[in-house]
């Protein structure tokens, strides 16, 4: 059984890789403190595998930001305008 | 006409603007909808959701006082509206039981790689069949548990920042970092098993 990754890292000599992807996250989202910044780019300073892991995270973040949302169709436009219309008609309560 | 933010729309909504409620409606419908259908069973129910929503903004449009963005405060009201509808989220309300970004099986006993990621990204961004790659990653996001999809969707597809996440979902900075983690994670699994030799 593998030791809990999760543990902060204080106290611990070094990143393994393990522990280097489950803290990618927090680095990309500058949480982690100081030190264990330092102890994780120290790691991939020293480890290609990982290196190549955080970059396909970052691929992954750019291909999900790509997604386009769906356009709406005409005919759910055609029930907003109408949607919009019963409103105002309705007299915008004071607005 | 697009490039008006938020604030502006809402503004000349105000004045009872239809061109301007339309774009609005345009520019947010696709992610709300993704977002309540996390909620409610059926894209039919998601879609009344939605459609509640908006007439719920015409409604209290007055009470928006631009102490959060526009976004944050259209998106709260769906999630709210979304939550009653639905049953679903009960039991998801944790953010449940940790799994690992990689699979263990990828590392050995000290925890260093064993079986390494290949080299995919530039084959993956430069891909021709772009749109059969984008249907592949919506539809693992469609997979993702509630939660998780919320927190994607939210950040990686719309760009929210995390602070206005948060302020959507109303969790901590901290859960929004795991959910948001696990996400990408298993998206990037997704990926991998498309590119790599997995």
């Amino acid at each position: 059984m593998l030791p809990r990754l999760r543990l902060p890292l204080r106290g611990r000599r070094d990143v393994v890789c393990q522990q280097a992807v489950e803290l990618v996250t927090d680095y990309l989202e500058g949480a982690l403190s100081r030190a264990d910044r330092r102890r994780f780019e120290a790691h991939l300073a020293a480890c290609p595998h990982c290196t190549e892991y955080l970059a396909q995270m970052r691929a992954t973040i750019a291909l999900t930001g790509g997604l386009t949302a769906d356009d709406l169709t005409p005919q759910m436009q055609d029930e907003f305008v109408t949607l919009f219309r019963q409103w105002r008609g309705a007299g915008q309560d004071g607005t | 006409m697009d490039q008006e933010t938020d604030a502006e729309l809402l503004g000349r909504l105000r004045t009872g603007d239809e061109r301007a409620f339309v774009t609005l409606v345009r520019r947010h419908h696709a992610v709300m909808l993704r977002l309540a259908a996390g909620y409610v069973p059926s894209m039919a129910v998601a879609e009344e959701v939605v459609q509640d929503t908006w007439l719920g903004v015409l409604r209290g449009i007055g009470g928006f006082e631009g102490r959060s963005s526009v976004r944050t405060w259209l998106f709260r009201i769906l999630v709210n509206r979304a939550r009653t509808a639905g049953v679903r989220e009960r039991r998801s309300v944790a953010i449940g039981d940790w799994v690992p970004a990689v699979d263990q099986s990828r590392f050995d006993a000290t925890g260093h790689w064993a079986a390494p990621p290949e080299h995919w990204v530039e084959e993956a961004e430069n891909r021709i069949d772009a749109a059969k790659l984008a249907d592949r990653l919506r539809s693992a996001v469609g997979e993702l548990p509630v939660r998780q999809r919320e927190v994607v969707l939210l950040r990686d597809v719309e760009g929210l920042s995390s602070e206005e996440v948060c302020g959507v979902l109303e969790i901590s900075e901290g859960n929004q970092r795991v959910l948001l983690h696990r996400a990408r994670s298993r998206l990037r699994q997704v990926l991998e098993t498309d590119f790599g030799r997995s």
